[in-house]
């Protein structure tokens, strides 16, 4: 018997699925009870090196409200040629070209270990790859040459048949014409064009796109319907000046990147550039919605500064009105928060029912309003990458990583995904969190408490790495007085349509099943198969998606509240004896997550900015668990003389003198050299030949830093530090401050360093976690 | 002032020899005096004060006793006495002025000779005499003044001289003139009638009278032009009574008898009285150094000195003598009203204006009425103090300026500086007086070609883009400047604007599409206006692919107030002024601000809501108007419709911000290319101020009241011109606001503050100052036909956009009557009721008018298209005395003739159909087009000299240019053809007209002598009823 530990693995090396438990309590009661909901993180295109795609259509459960893929949890009649759904129990004939099917030759997807599948389908013409830039002009000349090399770099690494566009924003918008011949072309819009106040209704939103198209000069005269119809693809490909392939357009483009400008109106004393970012995104939004509809795209924005003017505007331009900060926002003083945020939702959704994506660049050293933008990436799947300037490293290694490709060569990339989820009778679904949008899809298998966006059993994710990761929550239906059979299973499918990055339409199968168990008499089963890694980063994204909408001191009572009853439903402990209090091993290490976890930047927004909180929590949503637990709490590795490097607690305690602390936030990477080591290094003792250890030493931890930097996206923060460093504050501000200024009994001691901080410690949280776990008030 | 001013007043005269200016200036006005007799018979003795000689000369026109012996005796009595007064004519003039004789002459010959034929005629007609010019005395006095005054004392040895010479000349000179057609006609005497026009100086009124009878019978067969209550029975009817003489009605006008009929030449003649006074003035120096003196015609060539008052070239009075109060000015009606042209071009034989800077304190400046230094400026106490010579305001001389004075009170340094003794110069500015006290940016010319389907169709797209690219070589600079500082851009539109980055560092110029017609703006700053030189390179390419681009364009659709606003937010962003120039096509139906829809409706056409085919459509328009002046933009529209494009509304804004409008319509590149060409050449290259404001001020007395021009008002006073060319003219009336006095005179000042093309600030200031008179004779004496007829075209063209057309025509027409029954009453010496007695400084002024009621603005005729209408009238709204003058009456100049071997251009004849005839060849000119009208029968040799064709049959019908060819007719003609269009500010279309051919319509309309083809009387119809209408204000 395998432990617990070694399912997991396997299950989420083949199928890229991690559930919160992994036996599932047979009544909705008992569900209930057991606080953290049945649940688990998906990562759809999880790389499967081993799994070649088959190159045929799925077997659909012929059942209209069903249509589940056979799967080999299916029972199959090879004689009769029958198998039956093992979501919907009906009985379907196999297609002809499963006639030689046997017990001994069986078709893939029956094979248990194939219970994740990828088929290769024919579904309409390929549509080739799209890439529209989106480039902010309000930059210092030095950011914008980065900007214009990366570009142009970029170039280069798109596939030669991608259709590519430029759009560059600063007080107006400009949409170049890229085939032209002789003079170039482009396209100009005003950047406060306010579209009426009704924006949000549908019908005004496919005016203005009307209206832009004419004005674009897309729809042919007397083609367009009265709300302006987008035209077909096909012709909209051979109408369409602003889209052309690279190959074709590969100097002219270039060229024209190379001769981008600044933006030319002048910026009087006090005054922000007018940075037209709302208008142009819809521009860009309209363009491919009119041109290319339900086709994979990437509308890639870079910006070098907050949105002032126009719809979608974040602040004024005049400079002594600072930026929203989260205490304007609480006290409700974020003049333009709620107009822009509203604007771009709308334009999120626009893209999103069209299954185009939107990346956001933000490069500035102040903010650039990803509080109000970030549903743009958020809702289409793009990504976010923040930076202080287009000229660093961070930014440059990080676009280049967009365009990294696979073992196969292909891009790391996937569009227009929709994710459906089937279920067994006994489980519904209620919702999923990560960078999806609901399709609204009500089927048997919806269930009526939203966690997450809920409501529909189909999401759209418009653009898909190898490591999007989205949370599901499900809901288990069955009564108390209806007993699932001795052995029963409940199961699971996930049917991931998408479009491969080398124009393929895809469909990735996931079939997972898991034991059904009685709670009241298989308790310690099930307390067992409680994953709390997963469990932590689904509770998590429940808490962050809560954070959203809610007040923080809310989401944080929520989440402790949640912690509480958890220790109480499965501590064990004398009533009222917070000293009795024990945790089993499957869950020891969960308190120790939720007590980072409400320290994290993703709850709290102390120290950051909206636009960081925004950032921090964009990625949070969308990445892999093993991703996200770094992100709940930092991994820390220790350097010294004493051994070889090793993870240590993240706890004040591990900052001593003699050591080199790696500390890997997701989003910094930090190495601290203790008090000694760094005395020894500005003494410059590594460059001396008898202290070569010395230098391997400081070598070590650079070394693995770099093994991370390699493979990250986006690329982390790098810092160097040393004790006392002003920079060392992000190390201390992670790590547990088991010793402060207010525990005076560490004073003087050897180990550590205390931290000044009021925080609590996680020592004094489990006390008291402990006795409210115990106590019979509670 | 006359001669005999000279004489009563020994003093003024010796103050002339040091310089003229001066003591005119400010000195009492003595010259009044003597006209006064004939302006005021009331009190015809009191001026006679002034000496024994001018109450002999005067005194008897004011009696009605015994006139004839008296008017002998004054006339003689006149010569006698002065002899010297009279200049010497050229001896060849005397022919040709005969009929009106000019003054000095007169005495002698006139009275013998003109009096019989004058007789002839109003017997002949035996109701009315016309022609009368009563104040003789005026005219032969003031000619003289007028000649004489540059070189007062050079004078009186050729006097004798001319006296000699003329007088034998007088007797010939009745047959060689006027006299011959007159003579055909018999005798009847009406001495009485006759000799108070024959009064010493009165050779004018040669003109004659004629018989009412003619009008009447004209009259009915007009269509209405004077409004339906001036029925032809009424017409016909009383005058027919009241004179027995008169002859039946029912002869055919033309066909009767030669002895009924009223021979055409015995109405005054504007050629005769242009030549005359080109004979008398042509060539001749005028220097401004008197108060109040009528220049020379516009049509007469003369140079000016200033010598302290502003060149006619740049301000021209309807009268230069003001009455002295308003119930004078009202009593008479004349319009008392300047046209300045403010940046008229000066011949190069003249000075052109010097260039003041005063440092940093700027002009000086009177405290009070802010008017600028000038020679106004009366110097006192010692040269610390001066009193404006405008509010009277005592100011204290800023340290820096002090100057001593000399013993006349003139400042020592007066000479040396122009704002002390000249008319006109300019100061360079200040920072006070620029736009946010920052220096203007040199300003740019925007070309906005519209390049929709009918432009490209027609290749007009290629023709501007092949001429630009070498005409943007001849941009204006300033004087001495190495290139132009003009910058240029361009834009190309349809529906949507596309504008071009055309920067000198560019390989290749980018355009930029702006589809958001609806809020326009610029899409770029830099690169969209550059220097030519710089980016010439990539300005070429663009002009080279400008017409590719488009040429399978098929949107026919435009828009235009976008185009506008993109121009002016352009030079708002440039934070220059500047110009825009567009070549549009079609009426803007496009859905954009300032759509326009057809809304020609002839059935309008005279009635109440006539006025509306005028009026602009208000809203965007208005606002881009206002936009435009602020930002100093310009807007000149070059028009190519084929259909109605409702001119009124597109001409709006640049008949506010000193643009021009041209228009061709049913544009062809082989027609109008080339006349459309030289338009723009001559419009680009024309030298032209930016962001102008200009104010007129005036001495205590009187003010400005209203201005007429392509300018814009924000007030009563500022007059706002986003730019103001060399042709464009601002006409100013006056009225009173207390009396003027007859010692200082009326006093005029206007200064121009604008951008000059290099991009410096400058004040161009005009001084002008004039006479004063409590008497009418000494006003009417001093009026100028030419002005005043600039003046009533303006001010009824602006009337007509509140007014109904006809009751404008029938303000005209009273007023016409109201002036000249007035000069009847007050200043003409008694005559019959039924002689129509012309005052001679305006004896040609009926035909002008008649010209005027028939333009197509004014004559109210549905076959005249809206666009048309609406063209011309906006067309003079800006034009200069020049310009409208050979528009109401054109040139007829007749060269199937000509004497190739001579230089001149032959004299132009009477413009109507009976000058022309079947066998001849005539030019006619009027300032926008060149006529060549080809009789049937004319000789093939012409026919073969000017175009190379055996005859008039090989003639295309639409034939553009004459072929230069090498023979002495066709030289000639082309030199005749060359000599006018320099003379014109603007280019001339050539249009080949062979008699009873289609176009010949086109031609007739310019025949304003005759019959309006539209409506419109005759001139002599229309004298007929001017004089049946100051009969009725006289009784």
């Amino acid at each position: 018997m395998t432990t617990y530990q070694e399912f997991i693995q396997q299950n989420e090396d083949r199928d890229g699925v991690r559930c919160s438990w992994n036996l599932w309590p047979s009544s909705r009661l008992e569900a209930t009870r057991l606080v953290v909901p049945v649940s688990c993180l998906f990562t759809p295109l999880k790389e499967r090196p081993d799994l070649p795609p088959v190159h045929y259509e799925p077997v659909l459960c012929s059942r209209a409200n069903c249509k589940a893929v056979l799967n080999p949890l299916c029972q199959v009649d090879f004689r009769a040629k029958i198998w039956a759904c093992n979501f919907c129990f009906q009985r379907n004939p196999f297609p002809p070209s499963y006639a030689g099917i046997s017990e001994v030759n069986q078709p893939a997807e029956l094979m248990p270990q194939f219970s994740t599948i990828e088929y290769i389908v024919q579904r309409g013409p390929p549509t080739p790859l799209i890439f529209l830039y989106v480039v902010d002009t309000c930059l210092e000349e030095e950011d914008l040459q980065a900007l214009r090399e990366s570009l142009q770099m970029s170039l280069s690494l798109l596939p030669p048949n991608a259709l590519v566009g430029l759009i560059t924003f600063g007080r107006m918008i400009q949409v170049h014409e890229l085939s032209c011949e002789g003079i170039a072309k482009s396209y100009v819009f005003r950047g406060t064009k306010e579209l009426t106040p009704k924006q949000i209704q549908w019908d005004n939103v496919k005016r203005f796109v009307a209206c832009l198209q004419e004005m674009l000069g897309l729809m042919k005269p007397g083609v367009s319907g009265p709300h302006g119809q987008p035209l077909a693809p096909h012709d909209a490909a051979a109408s369409c000046r602003f889209l052309q392939p690279v190959q074709k357009v590969d100097m002219n483009l270039t060229d024209l990147l190379g001769e981008l400008q600044r933006d030319p109106w002048p910026v009087p004393q006090g005054k922000r550039p007018l940075r037209s970012t709302g208008i142009a995104l819809s521009i860009a939004v309209g363009l491919l919605e009119g041109t290319f509809p339900n086709t994979g795209a990437r509308v890639m924005l870079f910006t070098g500064g907050p949105p002032t003017q126009g719809p979608g505007m974040v602040v004024g331009d005049e400079l002594k009105t600072p930026i929203r900060s989260w205490h304007d926002i609480q006290k409700d003083n974020a003049r333009h928060l709620k107009k822009a945020t509203k604007y771009y939702e709308a334009l999120a959704n626009r893209a999103a029912v069209n299954g185009h994506s939107i990346d956001i660049y933000a490069c500035a050293l102040d903010q650039t309003g990803l509080l109000e933008m970030k549903c743009l990436s958020n809702l289409t799947g793009g990504h976010i990458v923040m930076g202080d300037s287009f000229n660093t490293s961070l930014f440059k290694q990080t676009f280049q990583r967009v365009f990294s490709k696979d073992y196969n060569g292909e891009f790391r990339m996937a569009f227009g995904g929709i994710l459906e989820i089937k279920t067994s009778r006994e489980l519904k679904v209620s919702g999923a969190i990560g960078p999806c949008v609901s399709l609204n899809s009500k089927g048997s298998c919806v269930s009526e408490n939203e966690l997450g966006v809920g409501g529909t059993c189909q999401w759209k994710i418009c653009s898909l790495s190898p490591s999007t990761t989205l949370a599901l929550y499900f809901e288990v239906v069955n009564q108390h007085n209806a007993p699932i059979p001795q052995g029963g299973r409940g199961a699971i499918q996930f049917v991931t349509q998408y479009q491969h990055s080398n124009m393929q339409k895809r469909i990735r199968v996931t079939t997972i099943a898991r034991n059904w168990a009685d709670a009241q008499s298989q308790i310690q089963h099930i307390e067992a198969s409680f994953d709390q890694e997963a469990a932590a980063v689904l509770m998590a994204r429940l808490g962050v998606f809560r954070a959203e909408s809610e007040e923080g001191p809310d989401v944080l009572r929520w989440l402790d509240r949640q912690l509480i009853r958890l220790c109480q439903k499965f501590g064990q402990f004398n009533k009222d004896d917070p000293s009795s209090f024990r945790l089993s091993e499957s869950l020891s290490l969960y308190p120790q997550f939720m007590f980072h976890l409400r320290r994290s930047p993703f709850l709290q927004v102390f120290n950051n900015s909206p636009d960081e909180s925004s950032y921090y929590r964009h990625h949070f949503v969308c990445q892999d668990l093993t991703q996200s637990l770094i992100m709940i709490q930092p991994i820390l590795y220790s350097y010294s003389f004493y051994g070889p490097p090793e993870p240590v607690l993240l706890d004040s305690s591990s900052i001593l003198p003699d050591r080199i602390l790696l500390m890997d936030t997701f989003f910094q990477l930090v190495i601290y050299h203790g008090e000694t080591i760094s005395q020894w290094r500005k003494a410059r003792y590594q460059d001396m030949a008898e202290y070569e250890n010395f230098k391997q030493l400081l070598q070590a931890p650079l070394d693995d830093a770099q093994e991370i930097l390699q493979t990250r996206f986006p690329m982390p923060r790098y810092i160097d530090t040393e004790h006392g460093g002003s920079q060392a504050r992000f190390l201390l501000s992670k790590v547990n401050p088991s010793q402060t200024h207010n525990n005076l009994y560490a004073w003087g001691q050897e180990s550590g360093a205390p931290i000044l901080t009021d925080d609590v410690s996680l020592q004094v949280f489990m006390d008291h976690l402990k006795k409210l776990a115990v106590s019979s008030s509670a | 002032m006359s001669q005999q001013g000279y004489v009563a007043t020994p003093p003024y005269s010796q103050a002339q020899p040091g310089m003229g200016g001066y003591p005119t200036g400010f000195g009492a006005p003595p010259p009044q005096s003597h006209y006064g007799h004939y302006g005021a018979p009331a009190q015809p003795f009191a001026p006679q004060a002034a000496g024994m000689l001018k109450t002999a000369a005067s005194g008897p026109s004011g009696m009605p006793p015994s006139p004839v012996s008296v008017q002998h005796g004054s006339s003689i009595q006149q010569n006698g006495a002065h002899p010297q007064k009279y200049p010497p004519l050229p001896a060849d003039s005397a022919p040709a002025m005969s009929p009106y004789g000019q003054p000095p002459q007169r005495p002698y010959h006139s009275m013998p000779q003109a009096t019989p034929p004058t007789q002839q005629i109003t017997n002949q007609m035996s109701a009315m005499n016309i022609g009368g010019y009563a104040p003789n005395p005026i005219q032969s006095p003031q000619s003289p003044t007028s000649s004489a005054a540059p070189q007062p004392f050079q004078m009186s040895p050729p006097t004798p001289m001319g006296h000699a010479a003329l007088s034998p000349q007088g007797p010939q000179l009745p047959p060689l003139s006027a006299c011959p057609p007159m003579a055909a006609s018999p005798p009847v005497g009406v001495p009485p009638m006759v000799m108070p026009n024959c009064q010493p100086g009165s050779p004018l009124m040669g003109g004659g009278g004629f018989q009412p009878q003619a009008g009447p019978q004209g009259f009915p067969q007009q269509p209405g032009s004077y409004g339906g209550q001036v029925p032809g029975s009424q017409m016909a009817g009383p005058p027919a009574g009241a004179f027995p003489g008169a002859f039946p009605g029912g002869a055919a006008q033309m066909a009767g008898p030669p002895q009924k009929k009223l021979d055409p030449d015995s109405i005054p003649s504007t050629t005769q009285v242009i030549e005359d006074d080109q004979v008398k003035r042509g060539g001749q120096l005028y220097t401004t150094n008197l108060r109040g003196q009528v220049p020379p015609f516009v049509t007469t060539s003369f140079s000016v000195q200033d010598q302290g008052n502003a060149s006619p070239r740049f301000m021209r009075c309807t009268t230069y003598s003001f009455p002295c109060t308003s119930d004078l000015a009202k009593q008479c009606q004349v319009p008392l009203a300047t046209i300045i042209k403010p940046l008229a071009s000066v011949p190069k034989n003249e000075t052109p204006l010097y260039i003041v800077n005063h440092g940093e304190a700027g002009p000086i400046r009177c405290n009070r009425c802010k008017a600028y230094m000038c020679p106004f400026m009366l110097f006192i106490d010692g040269g610390r103090r001066y009193q404006c010579g405008f509010c009277n305001c005592v100011n204290e001389v800023p340290v820096q300026y002090f100057q001593h004075l000399d013993h006349m009170g003139r400042r020592l340094d007066m000479y040396e500086r122009p704002e002390l003794s000249l008319g006109s110069y300019e100061f360079t500015a200040t920072l006070d007086y620029c736009k946010n006290n920052k220096p203007p940016n040199p300003p740019a010319y925007i070309f906005m070609i519209d390049v929709s389907y009918n432009n490209i169709k027609s290749g007009l797209v290629k023709l501007i883009c092949d001429e630009l690219k070498t005409l943007l070589d001849q941009l204006p600079k300033e004087e001495g400047a190495e290139g132009s500082a003009i910058k240029v851009g361009f834009v190309t539109y349809n529906k949507i604007l596309h504008f071009y980055n055309v920067k000198s560092a560019l390989a290749q110029p980018q355009m930029m599409v702006v589809s958001d017609v609806a809020e326009m703006f610029v899409p770029l700053l830099d690169g969209f206006l550059v220097n030519f030189e710089e980016s010439r390179a990539v300005i070429n390419n663009l002009l080279e692919q400008i017409p590719d681009m488009f040429s399978d364009t098929n949107e026919s659709e435009t828009v235009f107030a976008p185009v506008i606003q993109a121009g002016v937010e352009a030079l708002k962003a440039a934070e220059c002024s500047g110009k825009l120039f567009i070549f549009h096509s079609s009426l803007p139906m496009a859905e954009a601000p300032g759509k326009l829809k057809n809304r020609d409706d002839r059935k309008l056409v005279n009635t109440e809501k006539e006025k509306t085919l005028f009026q602009a459509q208000r809203g965007i328009y208005e606002q881009l108007t206002k936009e435009c002046v602020n930002q100093g933009c310009c807007v000149d529209l070059f028009l190519f419709p084929n259909q109605y494009v409702d001119l009124a509304t597109m001409a709006d804004v640049p008949a506010h911000t000193g643009g021009s409008v041209y228009k061709y319509s049913n544009f062809q590149v082989q027609v109008d290319g080339q006349h459309f060409l030289s338009d723009l050449r001559q419009d680009v290259k024309k030298s032209i101020g930016f962001d102008a404001m200009m104010r007129v001020r005036t001495s205590t007395g009187f003010r400005a009241t209203d201005f007429y021009g392509a300018i814009y008002m924000n007030n009563t006073t500022d007059v706002e011109m986003a730019a103001v060319d060399c042709e464009k003219a601002v006409t100013v009336e006056f009225k009173h606001d207390d009396t003027l006095s007859e010692d200082v005179g009326a006093l005029i000042q206007c200064a121009l503050l604008y951008t000059s093309i290099s991009g410096q600030r400058r004040l161009r200031v005009h001084n002008l100052s004039l006479a004063c008179s409590s008497q009418l004779s000494d006003l009417y004496k001093s009026c100028e036909t030419d002005a005043l007829i600039n003046f009533f075209a303006k001010s009824a063209y602006h009337a007509m956009l509140a007014q109904p057309v006809k009751v404008v025509r029938e303000i005209l027409v009273k007023q016409t009557a109201h002036m000249l029954a007035c000069y009847r009453k007050n200043c003409a010496s008694p005559s019959a009721a039924s002689q129509l007695i012309l005052p001679d400084a305006m004896k040609v002024f009926p035909v002008y008018m008649n010209s005027l009621l028939k333009t197509p603005a004014l004559v109210g005729s549905a076959e005249l298209s809206t666009d048309d209408r609406a063209f011309h009238r906006l067309s003079v709204m800006a034009m200069g005395v020049e310009e409208s003058q050979v528009l109401f009456y054109p040139r007829l100049i007749p060269v199937h003739s000509m004497d190739v071997a001579s230089e001149a251009v032959p004299s132009a004849v009477r413009c109507s159909e009976e000058r022309l005839s079947d066998t001849g060849a005539f030019l006619l000119e009027n300032g926008q087009c060149i006529f060549l009208w080809l009789g049937q029968a004319c000789p093939p040799d012409i026919i073969q000299n000017f175009f190379n064709v055996p005859s008039l049959a090989h003639l295309g019908t639409d034939m553009s240019s004459l072929p230069e060819l090498d023979n002495g007719h066709s030289k000639k003609l082309h030199s005749i053809i060359c000599a006018i269009s320099q003379q014109r500010s603007s280019s001339t279309k050539m249009v080949i007209v062979k008699q009873k051919d289609r176009s010949e319509m086109l031609f007739r309309q310019h025949l304003v002598e005759d019959k309006g083809l539209y409506g419109g009387a005759s001139y002599m119809d229309f004298l007929c009823y001017v004089h049946r209408e100051i009969r009725q204000l006289l009784t």
